[in-house]
Protein backbone atom coordinates (compact mmCIF):
# COMPACT_ATOMS: atom_id res chain seq x y z
CA UNK A 1 0.00 0.00 0.00
CA UNK A 2 1.65 3.28 -1.00
CA UNK A 3 2.18 5.84 1.80
CA UNK A 4 -0.68 8.50 2.24
CA UNK A 5 0.63 11.99 0.43
CA UNK A 6 0.97 14.91 2.77
CA UNK A 7 -0.60 18.10 1.46
CA UNK A 8 0.01 20.24 4.44
CA UNK A 9 3.60 21.02 5.22
CA UNK A 10 3.83 22.64 8.04
CA UNK A 11 5.93 25.97 8.62
CA UNK A 12 9.51 25.67 9.94
CA UNK A 13 9.05 28.82 12.36
CA UNK A 14 5.86 27.26 13.85
CA UNK A 15 7.51 26.02 16.68
CA UNK A 16 9.07 29.55 17.14
CA UNK A 17 6.03 31.34 16.60
CA UNK A 18 4.25 29.81 19.44
CA UNK A 19 6.64 30.79 21.77
CA UNK A 20 7.16 34.31 20.86
CA UNK A 21 3.40 34.35 21.17
CA UNK A 22 3.14 33.06 25.04
CA UNK A 23 6.51 35.42 25.69
CA UNK A 24 3.92 38.73 24.66
CA UNK A 25 1.21 37.64 26.20
CA UNK A 26 2.91 37.12 29.48
CA UNK A 27 4.73 40.69 28.47
CA UNK A 28 2.62 44.13 29.84
CA UNK A 29 5.04 46.14 27.44
CA UNK A 30 5.92 45.90 23.94
CA UNK A 31 8.94 43.34 23.42
CA UNK A 32 11.69 43.93 20.54
CA UNK A 33 13.55 41.65 18.52
CA UNK A 34 16.68 41.39 20.40
CA UNK A 35 14.87 40.83 23.69
CA UNK A 36 12.39 37.85 22.49
CA UNK A 37 15.42 36.41 20.44
CA UNK A 38 17.63 36.56 23.89
CA UNK A 39 14.55 35.04 25.80
CA UNK A 40 14.25 32.18 23.30
CA UNK A 41 18.05 32.11 22.58
CA UNK A 42 17.64 31.79 18.53
CA UNK A 43 19.06 33.95 15.89
CA UNK A 44 17.18 36.91 15.73
CA UNK A 45 16.44 37.02 11.52
CA UNK A 46 14.36 33.82 12.57
CA UNK A 47 12.14 35.33 15.51
CA UNK A 48 11.39 38.05 12.76
CA UNK A 49 10.22 35.57 10.51
CA UNK A 50 7.83 34.37 13.45
CA UNK A 51 7.05 37.32 14.03
CA UNK A 52 5.80 37.82 10.50
CA UNK A 53 3.81 34.78 10.60
CA UNK A 54 2.35 35.70 13.96
CA UNK A 55 1.12 39.54 12.68
CA UNK A 56 -0.59 37.59 9.56
CA UNK A 57 -2.24 35.52 12.13
CA UNK A 58 -3.27 38.32 14.47
CA UNK A 59 -4.34 40.86 12.67
CA UNK A 60 -7.70 42.94 12.28
CA UNK A 61 -10.83 41.01 10.51
CA UNK A 62 -8.89 37.80 11.64
CA UNK A 63 -8.75 37.84 15.20
CA UNK A 64 -9.24 39.19 18.14
CA UNK A 65 -6.07 39.74 18.99
CA UNK A 66 -3.55 42.11 17.16
CA UNK A 67 -0.02 42.22 17.13
CA UNK A 68 1.33 45.48 16.68
CA UNK A 69 4.76 47.09 15.83
CA UNK A 70 4.87 49.66 18.47
CA UNK A 71 7.20 51.72 20.79
CA UNK A 72 10.43 50.02 19.24
CA UNK A 73 8.46 46.06 19.95
CA UNK A 74 5.45 44.23 19.70
CA UNK A 75 2.71 44.01 21.72
CA UNK A 76 -0.18 42.24 21.94
CA UNK A 77 -3.91 44.99 21.46
CA UNK A 78 -7.45 44.25 21.16
CA UNK A 79 -9.08 44.50 17.77
CA UNK A 80 -10.80 47.34 17.04
CA UNK A 81 -13.86 46.19 16.28
CA UNK A 82 -13.79 44.83 19.60
CA UNK A 83 -13.61 49.01 20.97
CA UNK A 84 -16.65 49.47 21.54
CA UNK A 85 -16.54 46.65 24.41
CA UNK A 86 -13.41 47.24 25.73
CA UNK A 87 -15.54 51.02 26.07
CA UNK A 88 -17.75 49.78 28.29
CA UNK A 89 -15.35 47.46 30.66
CA UNK A 90 -12.42 49.61 30.59
CA UNK A 91 -11.08 52.77 31.23
CA UNK A 92 -8.11 55.26 29.46
CA UNK A 93 -6.77 56.66 32.82
CA UNK A 94 -3.66 57.65 30.84
CA UNK A 95 -4.74 60.11 28.33
CA UNK A 96 -8.44 60.81 30.24
CA UNK A 97 -8.55 64.38 30.70
CA UNK A 98 -4.91 65.45 28.66
CA UNK A 99 -4.95 68.99 28.76
CA UNK A 100 -4.20 71.75 25.98
CA UNK A 101 -1.22 72.62 28.69
CA UNK A 102 0.11 69.46 28.76
CA UNK A 103 -0.37 68.35 25.20
CA UNK A 104 1.82 71.75 24.52
CA UNK A 105 4.09 70.19 27.16
CA UNK A 106 4.50 66.68 25.94
CA UNK A 107 5.15 67.96 21.94
CA UNK A 108 8.05 69.97 23.19
CA UNK A 109 9.49 66.80 25.58
CA UNK A 110 8.66 65.00 22.78
CA UNK A 111 10.37 66.85 19.87
CA UNK A 112 13.00 68.54 21.70
CA UNK A 113 13.76 65.85 24.97
CA UNK A 114 15.58 65.28 26.88
CA UNK A 115 14.45 68.95 27.97
CA UNK A 116 13.94 70.94 31.57
CA UNK A 117 11.01 72.44 33.01
CA UNK A 118 12.05 76.23 32.19
CA UNK A 119 13.36 75.24 28.32
CA UNK A 120 9.68 73.90 27.93
CA UNK A 121 8.57 77.30 29.91
CA UNK A 122 10.29 79.81 27.48
CA UNK A 123 8.92 78.19 24.55
CA UNK A 124 5.44 77.81 25.74
CA UNK A 125 5.96 81.33 27.70
CA UNK A 126 3.86 79.95 31.10
CA UNK A 127 5.02 77.68 33.55
CA UNK A 128 4.91 74.46 33.12
CA UNK A 129 5.37 72.91 36.49
CA UNK A 130 1.82 71.16 36.59
CA UNK A 131 1.53 70.13 33.24
CA UNK A 132 5.11 68.38 33.69
CA UNK A 133 4.08 66.74 37.04
CA UNK A 134 0.89 65.54 35.32
CA UNK A 135 2.63 63.81 32.72
CA UNK A 136 5.14 62.30 34.75
CA UNK A 137 1.54 61.15 37.06
CA UNK A 138 0.51 59.11 33.92
CA UNK A 139 3.93 57.77 33.08
CA UNK A 140 4.20 59.83 29.66
CA UNK A 141 7.32 61.28 30.58
CA UNK A 142 9.95 60.33 32.77
CA UNK A 143 13.19 62.04 34.35
CA UNK A 144 15.83 62.11 32.27
CA UNK A 145 18.93 63.19 34.19
CA UNK A 146 19.91 66.84 35.23
CA UNK A 147 21.37 69.70 33.13
CA UNK A 148 25.13 70.60 33.83
CA UNK A 149 25.74 73.44 36.40
CA UNK A 150 24.93 74.35 39.19
CA UNK A 151 21.28 73.51 40.60
CA UNK A 152 21.09 72.33 37.31
CA UNK A 153 17.11 71.77 36.46
CA UNK A 154 15.91 68.09 36.14
CA UNK A 155 15.44 67.12 32.34
CA UNK A 156 12.43 64.91 30.91
CA UNK A 157 11.86 62.90 28.06
CA UNK A 158 8.83 60.96 26.87
CA UNK A 159 8.53 57.08 27.91
CA UNK A 160 7.69 54.18 25.71
CA UNK A 161 3.99 54.25 26.93
CA UNK A 162 3.67 57.61 25.13
CA UNK A 163 4.48 55.84 21.77
CA UNK A 164 2.38 53.27 22.73
CA UNK A 165 -0.57 55.01 23.92
CA UNK A 166 0.02 57.69 20.58
CA UNK A 167 0.54 54.19 18.05
CA UNK A 168 3.83 55.20 17.12
CA UNK A 169 6.50 53.12 16.17
CA UNK A 170 9.22 54.96 17.76
CA UNK A 171 9.79 58.95 18.35
CA UNK A 172 10.74 59.33 14.38
CA UNK A 173 7.61 58.46 13.52
CA UNK A 174 6.67 61.76 14.53
CA UNK A 175 5.75 64.23 11.86
CA UNK A 176 9.19 66.54 10.92
CA UNK A 177 8.90 69.78 13.03
CA UNK A 178 9.33 72.15 10.14
CA UNK A 179 6.32 70.70 8.15
CA UNK A 180 4.30 72.33 11.27
CA UNK A 181 3.41 75.60 11.95
CA UNK A 182 4.39 78.97 10.07
CA UNK A 183 7.57 79.47 9.00
CA UNK A 184 9.98 82.29 10.67
CA UNK A 185 10.76 84.05 7.33
CA UNK A 186 7.11 84.63 7.54
CA UNK A 187 6.09 85.34 10.61
CA UNK A 188 9.42 87.91 11.03
CA UNK A 189 7.75 89.89 7.91
CA UNK A 190 4.61 90.31 9.56
CA UNK A 191 6.32 91.45 12.75
CA UNK A 192 8.08 94.49 10.90
CA UNK A 193 4.61 94.96 9.15
CA UNK A 194 2.90 95.47 12.46
CA UNK A 195 6.25 97.77 13.61
CA UNK A 196 6.28 100.17 10.56
CA UNK A 197 2.68 100.51 10.97
CA UNK A 198 2.80 101.95 14.35
CA UNK A 199 6.01 103.80 13.55
CA UNK A 200 4.30 105.45 11.13
CA UNK B 1 23.32 99.09 54.86
CA UNK B 2 20.95 96.23 55.84
CA UNK B 3 19.01 97.14 59.40
CA UNK B 4 20.31 95.38 62.43
CA UNK B 5 17.94 92.48 62.29
CA UNK B 6 18.82 91.31 58.50
CA UNK B 7 22.34 92.46 58.79
CA UNK B 8 22.60 90.02 62.15
CA UNK B 9 21.35 87.40 60.57
CA UNK B 10 23.45 84.38 60.92
CA UNK B 11 23.84 82.47 58.00
CA UNK B 12 25.04 78.38 58.16
CA UNK B 13 24.54 77.22 54.35
CA UNK B 14 26.34 74.66 52.34
CA UNK B 15 27.90 77.63 50.24
CA UNK B 16 28.50 79.62 53.42
CA UNK B 17 28.43 80.71 56.63
CA UNK B 18 28.47 84.13 58.32
CA UNK B 19 26.09 87.11 58.50
CA UNK B 20 24.07 88.04 55.71
CA UNK B 21 25.55 91.20 54.95
CA UNK B 22 28.98 89.25 54.17
CA UNK B 23 27.20 87.19 52.03
CA UNK B 24 25.61 90.13 50.23
CA UNK B 25 28.63 91.88 49.89
CA UNK B 26 31.01 88.34 48.47
CA UNK B 27 27.82 88.07 46.23
CA UNK B 28 28.20 91.65 44.72
CA UNK B 29 32.02 91.41 44.28
CA UNK B 30 31.53 88.10 42.56
CA UNK B 31 33.77 86.13 44.83
CA UNK B 32 30.63 84.07 45.45
CA UNK B 33 28.57 82.06 43.20
CA UNK B 34 25.14 83.12 42.98
CA UNK B 35 24.28 79.45 42.10
CA UNK B 36 25.41 78.07 44.81
CA UNK B 37 23.67 79.85 47.21
CA UNK B 38 20.55 77.89 48.97
CA UNK B 39 17.97 80.86 49.15
CA UNK B 40 15.46 78.83 50.46
CA UNK B 41 17.44 78.26 53.45
CA UNK B 42 18.23 81.60 54.11
CA UNK B 43 14.13 82.47 54.09
CA UNK B 44 14.15 79.68 56.42
CA UNK B 45 16.68 81.21 58.79
CA UNK B 46 15.22 84.55 58.80
CA UNK B 47 11.88 83.12 59.56
CA UNK B 48 13.24 81.39 62.41
CA UNK B 49 15.53 84.34 63.21
CA UNK B 50 12.01 86.25 63.08
CA UNK B 51 10.20 83.83 65.60
CA UNK B 52 12.71 83.79 68.44
CA UNK B 53 12.08 88.06 68.72
CA UNK B 54 8.74 88.92 70.19
CA UNK B 55 7.73 91.42 67.91
CA UNK B 56 7.80 91.49 64.28
CA UNK B 57 9.51 94.43 62.48
CA UNK B 58 8.09 95.26 59.39
CA UNK B 59 10.91 97.28 58.00
CA UNK B 60 13.44 94.43 58.46
CA UNK B 61 10.84 92.49 56.99
CA UNK B 62 10.15 94.69 53.72
CA UNK B 63 13.61 95.45 53.44
CA UNK B 64 14.84 91.74 53.75
CA UNK B 65 12.15 90.89 50.85
CA UNK B 66 13.69 93.45 48.61
CA UNK B 67 17.29 91.88 49.19
CA UNK B 68 16.25 88.50 48.81
CA UNK B 69 14.47 88.95 45.46
CA UNK B 70 17.20 90.50 44.57
CA UNK B 71 19.69 87.92 45.10
CA UNK B 72 16.60 85.43 43.65
CA UNK B 73 17.07 87.37 40.64
CA UNK B 74 20.68 87.13 40.22
CA UNK B 75 20.85 83.25 40.80
CA UNK B 76 17.98 82.90 38.60
CA UNK B 77 19.85 85.22 35.20
CA UNK B 78 23.06 82.94 36.15
CA UNK B 79 20.92 79.81 35.82
CA UNK B 80 19.33 80.90 32.84
CA UNK B 81 20.41 82.87 29.87
CA UNK B 82 19.25 86.87 30.17
CA UNK B 83 17.15 86.67 27.48
CA UNK B 84 16.19 90.38 27.49
CA UNK B 85 19.24 91.56 27.50
CA UNK B 86 20.47 89.38 24.81
CA UNK B 87 17.23 90.73 22.76
CA UNK B 88 17.92 95.19 23.92
CA UNK B 89 21.26 94.57 22.50
CA UNK B 90 20.01 93.40 18.90
CA UNK B 91 19.12 96.29 16.50
CA UNK B 92 15.09 96.28 15.73
CA UNK B 93 15.53 94.17 12.55
CA UNK B 94 17.11 91.43 14.45
CA UNK B 95 15.46 91.50 17.32
CA UNK B 96 12.01 91.04 15.03
CA UNK B 97 13.80 88.13 13.55
CA UNK B 98 15.05 86.48 16.90
CA UNK B 99 10.91 87.04 17.95
CA UNK B 100 10.06 85.41 14.80
CA UNK B 101 11.51 82.66 15.27
CA UNK B 102 10.61 82.40 19.12
CA UNK B 103 7.23 82.82 17.95
CA UNK B 104 7.70 80.19 15.63
CA UNK B 105 9.15 77.55 17.45
CA UNK B 106 5.80 77.75 19.76
CA UNK B 107 3.76 77.83 16.32
CA UNK B 108 5.41 74.43 15.81
CA UNK B 109 5.00 73.05 18.90
CA UNK B 110 1.23 73.94 19.08
CA UNK B 111 0.94 72.52 15.86
CA UNK B 112 2.46 69.44 17.24
CA UNK B 113 0.53 69.10 20.50
CA UNK B 114 -2.64 69.50 17.90
CA UNK B 115 -1.18 66.42 15.89
CA UNK B 116 -0.79 64.74 19.00
CA UNK B 117 -4.49 65.25 19.88
CA UNK B 118 -5.70 64.37 16.55
CA UNK B 119 -3.51 61.42 16.75
CA UNK B 120 -4.85 60.33 20.13
CA UNK B 121 -8.22 61.03 18.91
CA UNK B 122 -7.62 58.11 15.98
CA UNK B 123 -5.98 55.65 18.51
CA UNK B 124 -9.04 56.03 20.55
CA UNK B 125 -10.19 52.54 19.22
CA UNK B 126 -6.80 50.92 20.08
CA UNK B 127 -6.70 49.15 23.64
CA UNK B 128 -3.95 47.17 25.19
CA UNK B 129 -2.93 45.89 28.36
CA UNK B 130 -1.22 48.06 30.94
CA UNK B 131 0.16 46.29 33.95
CA UNK B 132 3.51 46.68 36.03
CA UNK B 133 6.38 45.73 34.41
CA UNK B 134 7.08 41.78 34.57
CA UNK B 135 9.90 41.05 36.62
CA UNK B 136 13.46 40.83 35.89
CA UNK B 137 15.04 37.46 35.63
CA UNK B 138 16.90 37.13 38.28
CA UNK B 139 20.55 35.97 37.73
CA UNK B 140 21.40 32.64 39.26
CA UNK B 141 23.80 32.76 42.36
CA UNK B 142 25.93 29.69 41.41
CA UNK B 143 28.23 29.20 45.27
CA UNK B 144 31.81 27.54 44.49
CA UNK B 145 32.20 23.66 44.86
CA UNK B 146 31.70 22.98 49.28
CA UNK B 147 33.09 20.44 51.19
CA UNK B 148 30.70 18.78 53.09
CA UNK B 149 33.13 17.84 56.11
CA UNK B 150 33.50 21.50 56.40
CA UNK B 151 30.62 21.79 57.16
CA UNK B 152 30.23 19.24 59.36
CA UNK B 153 33.21 20.91 61.23
CA UNK B 154 31.67 23.90 61.51
CA UNK B 155 28.46 22.35 63.06
CA UNK B 156 30.18 20.61 65.30
CA UNK B 157 31.68 23.64 66.94
CA UNK B 158 28.61 24.76 66.93
CA UNK B 159 27.38 21.38 69.02
CA UNK B 160 29.51 22.07 71.61
CA UNK B 161 27.59 22.77 74.74
CA UNK B 162 28.98 26.32 76.22
CA UNK B 163 30.70 26.56 79.14
CA UNK B 164 29.13 27.06 82.98
CA UNK B 165 28.19 30.12 83.79
CA UNK B 166 30.54 30.87 86.97
CA UNK B 167 28.50 31.81 89.93
CA UNK B 168 31.07 32.08 92.86
CA UNK B 169 30.66 35.69 93.01
CA UNK B 170 27.18 34.90 94.41
CA UNK B 171 28.62 32.82 97.09
CA UNK B 172 31.04 36.22 98.19
CA UNK B 173 30.46 36.92 101.94
CA UNK B 174 30.49 40.53 103.10
CA UNK B 175 31.25 41.38 106.92
CA UNK B 176 28.88 44.14 108.19
CA UNK B 177 29.65 47.60 107.82
CA UNK B 178 29.64 47.66 111.28
CA UNK B 179 32.68 46.14 112.13
CA UNK B 180 34.66 48.63 110.24
CA UNK B 181 33.20 51.60 111.61
CA UNK B 182 33.66 50.45 115.17
CA UNK B 183 37.18 49.07 114.13
CA UNK B 184 37.64 52.32 113.04
CA UNK B 185 36.49 54.44 115.70
CA UNK B 186 38.74 52.50 118.50
CA UNK B 187 41.21 53.47 115.84
CA UNK B 188 40.45 57.26 116.00
CA UNK B 189 40.29 57.06 120.03
CA UNK B 190 43.96 55.91 120.20
CA UNK B 191 45.30 57.94 117.48
CA UNK B 192 44.65 61.17 116.00
CA UNK B 193 45.62 60.22 112.44
CA UNK B 194 45.95 57.50 109.79
CA UNK B 195 46.41 55.62 106.53
CA UNK B 196 43.50 53.62 104.98
CA UNK B 197 45.79 51.48 102.78
CA UNK B 198 47.71 50.07 105.71
CA UNK B 199 44.92 49.62 108.37
CA UNK B 200 43.08 47.38 105.23
CA UNK B 201 46.50 45.59 103.91
CA UNK B 202 45.80 42.01 104.23
CA UNK B 203 42.53 41.88 104.04
CA UNK B 204 40.21 40.53 100.95
CA UNK B 205 38.88 42.54 98.16
CA UNK B 206 35.34 42.42 99.79
CA UNK B 207 36.77 42.92 102.85
CA UNK B 208 38.49 46.48 101.77
CA UNK B 209 35.49 47.46 99.97
CA UNK B 210 33.12 46.95 103.17
CA UNK B 211 36.23 48.95 104.95
CA UNK B 212 35.75 51.32 102.26
CA UNK B 213 31.88 52.34 102.84
CA UNK B 214 32.54 52.08 106.59
CA UNK B 215 34.82 55.34 106.14
CA UNK B 216 32.14 57.11 103.80
CA UNK B 217 30.09 56.48 106.23
CA UNK B 218 32.15 58.12 109.34
CA UNK B 219 32.79 60.75 106.97
CA UNK B 220 28.91 60.81 106.14
CA UNK B 221 28.72 61.30 109.30
CA UNK B 222 31.43 64.17 109.98
CA UNK B 223 33.33 62.15 112.62
CA UNK B 224 36.54 61.91 110.15
CA UNK B 225 38.25 64.14 107.73
CA UNK B 226 39.58 62.32 104.96
CA UNK B 227 42.58 63.23 102.96
CA UNK B 228 44.36 62.25 99.40
CA UNK B 229 47.66 64.34 98.10
CA UNK B 230 47.47 62.64 94.90
CA UNK B 231 45.53 59.94 92.40
CA UNK B 232 46.25 56.53 94.03
CA UNK B 233 48.47 57.79 97.20
CA UNK B 234 47.56 56.74 100.53
CA UNK B 235 44.51 57.96 102.03
CA UNK B 236 45.08 59.56 105.52
CA UNK B 237 41.97 59.27 107.83
CA UNK B 238 41.61 62.18 110.98
CA UNK B 239 39.67 63.01 113.50
CA UNK B 240 37.16 65.61 112.06
CA UNK B 241 37.21 68.17 115.02
CA UNK B 242 41.10 67.62 114.52
CA UNK B 243 41.00 69.50 110.99
CA UNK B 244 38.39 71.93 112.10
CA UNK B 245 41.03 73.26 114.48
CA UNK B 246 43.36 73.47 112.37
CA UNK B 247 41.30 75.66 109.92
CA UNK B 248 40.44 77.71 112.55
CA UNK B 249 44.30 78.09 113.47
CA UNK B 250 45.20 78.90 109.94
CA UNK B 251 43.02 81.14 109.29
CA UNK B 252 43.11 83.45 112.57
CA UNK B 253 46.73 83.72 112.30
Amino acid sequence: MDSTLRLIATNPVDHLARTVEALLVVASAPLSVAELAEAIEDDPERVETALGLLRERFSERRSGIVLEKVAGGYAFRASREASEACARLFERPVERGLSQAALETLAVVAYLGPCSRPEVARIRGVAADSAVASLVERGLISEAGRESGPGGAVRYRTTPLFERVFGLENLAALPRLDDLGASSGELRDRLLEVSAARAS
Amino acid sequence: MPSAPVRELDLDLEAFEGPFDLLLTLLLREELEPGEVDVAAIVLAFVEHLAERDEIDLDACGEFLVLVSALLELKARLLFPDEAAELDALEPEEAAEELARRLAEYRRMKEAAVWLAERLAGERDRWFRLGPAPLAPQPERRLAPQDPNALATALRALAVPPPAVSLSHMALRFPPVSQFLDRFRALLSRRRVFDFDGEVAGLSRAEQAVAFLALLELRKGGEVAISQSAPFAPIRISRADDERITTWTARSA
